[in-house]
């Protein structure tokens, strides 16, 4: 095997040898093993680094590497299938498991701060190297039963590290929410992929591709193929918290905020988006409108809500939807490239962001904490403004995130984010889909204006509590370290030298959108077509998008910093639609009511029904036996006893009658036995 | 003397007919005294009274000496007979104070 | 293969030792309880060295089900025979043993259950002596269903387990002891006379010719697998038959009641929640494990047009098992009533992999039940920790566990994720060729078996929620962790669920070959 894919194993077993160490030694060791998980995921990312300028550097094949998990039949007559384990390396998965490590170490860093002095420091560690070895596997895997297998324990991870503070009722609920909805996405995911192996016989995507690309679809049927796409990408819509799963994400916030950043915006969150990437090839074309209908609305929809949010990282979680919701409809449209660039820059600045929020929250606790305040809300933007002037770092670092979200040029978000546009106004233009543009058009306006909505009021303008703002203080470097990193970058020049064009970058290059195996006529738009209908549009989109973000800017800058117009004076004018929006559109209620409540029922309904009518016919027919036997028992007493009784009662009366002669007296038994022998004797000479 | 027919040559039946009243004699004495040595001594002539017999049959039968054979046995068995039954007519006596049969009715009912 | 200790070959060995180890106990004196528990505790390790033996022996590349020549440590003698009965002829019982790729996992999963059974069996000091008497006859009974290939020795086999379970539950369970053993006694018992009248009929029908040239009537297994031995014009001779359909309802509905599959369930949950802990590990350990074991060991081979024809009907039970038994789990508020039910669930997907008749799907049967029964073993043990220390039960008395008792939350960990089906763990690798086998053979009944993880997932994290996290409760201050003794009954469970959850290759490569031939075998038989 070749020094590259060993290395990659290499960063793949560092972190899961960090969470073993930790597990069972991390109480015992000096600092509670902080250094030893930080260290190795640092080597980690060093190595990962060398593996994506050798990747890229390469012009071969993809390589890969496999192992024989399980071996079946192999009889003669019976054909053998075995099931491999194996990693891949090309571009795709290179640059991901960069980004994997990067933002891993970074929040690696920032947790030795913010984490600090915390009752189980050691177990989250651990639980941190665990991720980040669960979500290589994902980036590394060579199949989708690894896929699948690293999937579920992303979600392990991500359960445990959501119930970190699990003393807290919301926060274990947060955590089983997660998993739980996780689950039903999973489920779907499964489905597709048992459809995908019961047919092919192997896990492996090349393998499976080619298959396809031959004409074999699963069970012959182009709809099965389609719904094998759409069940696989339900795996997706779990874990990108597409509508309508969307529902965990925003709960998830739970959990320790650098975990936020990590799992809950950079990366697992973009598993999702990774595994349409992967498996791009794979859907036709109607399962791929179905994914970019989904991603579009999901994108409004947490947009929508995210407008009215109030504490800070819930904000964030609904901006990190509704951006999930941009990529998979990137990918949705063919604008493979842009969908996944975008993950790559979104991670970059939204990691900025959630860091810089934990940033803010970690002051305010301390302040908080300081003025003996244990009821006022940390995260509650009201309770915060004017923030600005004692932390400038946090606050410089958080604008270039900001300005970077809201696609403003010379920032990595408007490169990605001005792609992704394009290709949406390229695929309606090829196809008549014109919702699609005008969602995301309408997305990336709000998007500008919730998030300075969330800057001006959180560092902007008057302090909530002069006093409380007198004792918030800059976090230590060791916080401050990772914001100024993904601050950098959160700038063009690191994807691409053209501010205004990611195409011409190395990353944009680097990722060729890989090419369609279904049969051509259920197929999406071939590449060099829809490339021509991008470059057409290109120029107007980036016009259009600039103009857009400016004016959402503007416009939060009117109502929020100005005060020109009164928030207060528009929400009461909006009615419903801003109570809908302040309440998640109710989402949370109606699967409460339905889905949980009804799983409930049903389980109190089979409850009663196992103890009442199952064990009712059981307790029933043996109530029934013994009563049979109780007539038989009667019968039994009544009759046959009765006889025999009669029989001896009869036999015991002549006794009583006959003991009269047993008088003792051997006399007279001797007499009456002369007597019979006389009888007897005259008897016999009578006859 | 001239002795009747009947006596002069004494044969089988007449020791049958000796035997018979002494069996008839020992039964009534079994049946009817009321001391258990009596009662014995009733039985030891019901086994004389078999004694007789045997040896008459042996005289006049085709038994050969296989007759006084048995007879011997029967003394013999006779006596050990009476040593075990006068120890039981002892330890009865011990026991109830009385050897008279009417009143040993432990056995009744 | 043979291997003999003594001249006495391994099987009858792994099979009887207990009965010595009970005789002996029944020597020792009641009131010297360690030296009781110490001859229980060594006869059982001799066992699982035994078992380890075997499975260092065993060739993976045999055939067995159907095939006489390469069953291994084979032990076959003449029993009972009877010359020249009117109107049947020669007839004969045999002591016949003998394993496969389907049996070598059983034995171990027994073997090791049996020791750590016996570990847990420790803090038991009602009425010592007895209750260990009663224990090791009761895993002679279990090992010996696992290795008879005669019917006759099967059966007396399966009923001598009935006995000692029912005085086990019935003398030192919980409050509603006598209810549950009776009620488990009763399930058992029609089960068991339904399969003593297929087995009289087989018996009738079956007879083959030896080498004299004389046509002999058998119990043995094998000869009833092969058509040819069925006697012209005999009650089960021919196939698909109504009565050959009819003795395969019977011999059903006998082992789907030990499953226990819906709707022949009810006896589990009582009997699991009266049981002693190490009953309950035994019970949902080995116990649940013998029905689907007779299933393919006896039922598919000899009945395998019936197997056919039912198929759907056997998929259709193991789906509303899995999904009843996991929304009846979901109402529970009895923790140890929760995991009876969850077995259901579990025991469901053997069922519906078994019912998928490929290769996959049994090899993934036979791998969930070895898994069930070490994930199932580990969670009745940690309701049994807390049971001894809190004399409780109750999902809602608990919670915040996980701070004061750390090494036990690992554990529990561990066993919960694994029930849940998490990769890395064995519970998602069996789950996963089960569902993969059922879906080639049945793709509706199979997607809607699926969504039965979901609800799984539900009950075991609001589980986990409900006693380790939250707020430790004021009384609950005082639970000490694990001790060394209850780890050493987790630790070798938690390893094997952990190993083959990461790498099941071994386990598969034990099995696969004579599971193949099965599926084979009922191939032929496939519309």
């Amino acid at each position: 095997m070749d020094t590259i894919l060993l290395l990659s194993l290499v960063t793949l077993f560092l972190p899961l040898a960090g969470f073993i160490l930790l597990v069972f030694f991390g109480k015992r060791m000096p600092r509670q093993g902080d250094w030893l998980g930080t260290s190795l995921v640092t080597a980690g990312f060093l190595i990962s680094l060398y593996i994506l300028v050798a990747v890229l550097g390469a012009t071969d094949a993809p390589r890969s590497a496999s192992w024989t998990w399980a071996r079946f039949g192999g009889l003669p007559g019976l054909g053998e299938v075995t099931i491999q384990l194996g990693i891949m390396l090309d571009n795709l998965s290179a640059i991901m498991l960069v980004v994997v490590m990067l933002i891993s170490m970074l929040v690696h860093f920032f947790s030795i701060g913010y984490l600090e002095g915390d009752v189980r420091y050691t177990r989250y560690f651990a639980y941190l190297g665990f991720f980040t070895f669960s979500m290589i596997g994902i980036v590394l895997t060579h199949n989708l039963l690894m896929m699948y297998m690293f999937w579920e324990l992303v979600g392990l991870s991500s359960y445990l590290l959501i119930g970190h503070w699990y003393e807290k009722k919301s926060a274990s609920n947060a955590a089983m929410k997660a998993f739980i909805v996780n689950r039903v996405g999973d489920a779907g995911m499964f489905i597709g992929i048992m459809i995908i192996f019961i047919h092919f016989s192997t896990f492996s995507f090349d393998a499976i591709f080619g298959a396809v690309a031959s004409g074999d679809l699963p069970f012959e049927s182009r709809g099965w193929l389609t719904a094998a796409g759409i069940l696989i990408f339900c795996g997706a819509v779990g874990k990108s918290a597409q509508f309508p799963l969307h529902v965990w994400l925003p709960d998830a916030m739970e959990g320790p905020t650098p975990v936020s950043a990590l799992i809950h915006a950079a990366t697992m969150v973009a598993a999702g988006v990774f595994l349409v990437a992967r498996m791009f090839p794979l859907f036709t074309a109607d399962a791929l409108l179905v994914i970019a209908y989904v991603g579009a609305f999901t994108a409004l929809l947490a947009a929508t809500i995210a407008i009215t949010q109030y504490d800070i990282k819930k904000v964030l979680a609904w901006s990190t939807i509704s951006q999930l919701g941009y990529m998979i409809m990137a990918l949705g449209v063919g604008a493979w490239a842009a969908g996944f660039m975008h993950l790559v820059t979104h991670a970059a600045f939204k990691a900025g962001l959630f860091l810089g929020s934990g940033a803010v929250i970690y002051a305010m606790h301390a302040a908080l904490h300081q003025q003996h305040d244990h009821h006022t809300d940390a995260q509650d933007i009201r309770n915060m403004g004017g923030l600005r002037s004692r932390m400038p770092l946090t606050y410089g670092t958080f604008l270039v995130f900001t300005l970077a979200i809201s696609g403003i040029p010379l920032t990595s978000g408007f490169l990605s984010k001005d792609e992704i546009l394009a290709g949406t106004l390229a695929f309606s233009t090829l196809n008549g889909h014109y919702l699609l543009p005008l969602i995301a058009f309408i997305v990336a306006g709000m998007t500008a204006f919730y998030m300075f909505r969330l800057l001006i009021l959180t560092f902007h303008g008057e302090p909530a509590d002069g006093k409380r703002l007198s004792l918030i203080r800059e976090v230590p470097a060791v916080m401050a370290g990772p914001l100024l990193v993904l601050a950098a970058l959160s700038v063009f020049v690191f994807y691409s030298f053209n501010p205004l064009g990611a195409s011409s970058g190395w990353l944009y290059q680097a990722l060729e959108r890989p090419a369609s195996v279904v049969p051509e006529a259920i197929a999406p738009a071939a590449w060099p077509i829809f490339y021509r209908a991008v470059s057409d549009v290109h120029t107007l989109v980036m016009i259009l998008s600039i103009v857009i973000a400016v004016s959402g800017i503007a416009f939060a800058w009117v109502v929020y910093e100005r005060k020109t117009l009164s928030a207060d004076r528009m929400a009461v004018f909006m009615g419903r639609l801003y109570d809908g929006s302040r309440n998640k559109w109710y989402f949370d209620e109606l699967y409460q009511a339905v889905f949980v409540n009804g799983t409930l029922l049903m389980t109190r309904l089979m409850n009663r029904f196992d103890n009442r009518v199952i064990d009712g016919i059981v307790n029933g027919s043996a109530g029934l036996i013994r009563g049979v036997s109780r007539v038989s028992g009667w019968i039994d007493h009544t009759f046959i006893d009765g006889l025999v009784n009669a029989m001896a009662n009869v036999t015991g009366a002549i006794g009583m009658r006959m003991r009269r002669i047993q008088t003792g007296n051997i006399q007279n038994y001797l007499v009456f036995a002369v007597f019979g022998f006389l009888v007897l004797l005259f008897l016999l000479l009578l006859v | 003397m001239v002795l009747p027919d009947w006596l002069a040559e004494p044969g089988l039946n007449h020791f049958l007919v000796v035997g018979a009243l002494l069996f008839s004699l020992g039964l009534l004495a079994v049946m009817t005294r009321r001391n258990l040595i009596m009662v014995l001594m009733g039985i030891e002539l019901i086994l004389n009274a078999a004694n007789l017999n045997l040896v008459a049959f042996s005289r006049y039968g085709a038994l050969a000496l296989d007759g006084h054979l048995f007879a011997l046995f029967v003394i013999i068995i006779a006596a050990a007979e009476a040593a075990v039954a006068l120890a039981i007519a002892l330890a009865i006596y011990n026991r109830f104070g009385t050897v008279d049969v009417e009143q040993l009715s432990d056995l009744r009912e | 293969m043979e291997f003999e200790i003594f001249g006495i070959g391994i099987l009858t060995w792994i099979v009887f030792l207990p009965i010595v180890g009970m005789l002996l106990i029944l020597l020792i004196p009641g009131e010297n309880k360690d030296a009781i528990r110490w001859t229980a505790a060594v006869v059982t390790s001799l066992q699982v060295l035994l078992a380890g033996m075997i499975v260092a022996l065993f060739d993976k590349s045999a055939l067995g089900i159907n095939d006489t020549a390469s069953f291994q440590f084979v032990e076959q003698y003449r029993w009972i025979v009877v010359e020249a009965v009117p109107r049947v002829g020669k007839i004969e019982i045999l002591y016949f043993l003998g394993i496969d790729g389907l049996s070598v996992l059983m034995i171990v999963l027994t073997a090791l259950i049996a020791l750590i059974g016996v570990i847990s069996s420790w803090s038991i000091e009602k009425m010592v002596k007895g209750y260990f008497a009663l224990y090791l006859m009761l895993v002679t009974g279990m090992m010996g269903v696992f290795v008879a290939l005669d019917f006759f020795l099967f059966f007396i086999f399966w009923e001598v387990m009935l006995l000692p379970m029912y005085f086990l539950i019935g003398i030192w369970g919980g409050a509603r002891r006598e209810y549950a053993a009776i009620k488990f006694f009763i399930y058992t018992f029609v089960g068991g006379v339904l399969m003593l009248l297929v087995m009289l009929g087989l018996y009738f029908s079956v007879a083959y010719t030896d080498a004299a040239g004389e046509r002999i009537h058998t119990f043995n297994l094998l000869h009833m697998m092969n058509p040819a031995n069925y006697v012209e014009g005999s009650i089960l001779a021919g196939l698909d038959t109504t009565w050959r359909y009819a003795a395969w309802m019977a011999l059903f509905i006998s082992f789907a009641i030990k499953v226990p599959l819906f709707p022949f369930h009810t006896w589990l949950p009582d009997a699991h929640v009266e049981a002693p802990t190490p009953i309950s590990v035994i019970l949902a350990g080995v116990l649940l494990k013998l029905g689907t074991y007779g299933m393919l060991r006896i039922l598919y081979p000899i009945l395998p047009d019936g197997t056919v024809y039912f198929m759907y009907l056997m998929a259709v039970l193991g789906m509303i098992s899995i999904i009843y038994g996991a929304l009846c789990a979901m109402a529970q508020d009895d923790f140890k009533k929760l995991i009876a039910y969850s077995s259901i669930s579990h025991m469901g997907i053997v069922m519906l992999g078994m019912a998928s008749l490929t290769n996959q799907g049994t090899v993934g049967a036979v791998l969930q039940m070895f898994n069930h029964g070490t994930i199932t073993a580990m969670l009745f043990l940690i309701v049994g920790v807390l049971y001894d220390r809190t004399h409780k039960r109750g999902l809602y008395d608990f919670g915040g566990i996980a701070n004061q008792m750390p090494r036990y939350t690992g554990v529990a960990m561990v066993a919960m994720f694994a029930a849940l089906g998490l990769p890395g763990l064995s519970g998602f690798v069996s789950e996963l060729f089960s569902f993969l086998g059922a879906f080639a053979a049945f793709r509706w009944i199979t997607i809607i078996s699926v969504t039965g993880i979901i609800f799984t997932a539900g009950y075991i994290l609001w589980t986990i929620q409900r006693v380790f996290l939250g707020e430790l409760s004021e009384e609950n201050k005082g639970l000490a962790d694990l001790t060394p003794r209850e780890l050493l009954m987790f630790v070798p469970l938690a390893i094997i669920v952990i190993a083959l959850g990461v790498y099941p290759g071994p386990a598969i490569a034990l099995m696969n070959t004579s599971l193949s031939h099965l599926v084979e075998l009922m191939s032929v038989f496939t519309r």
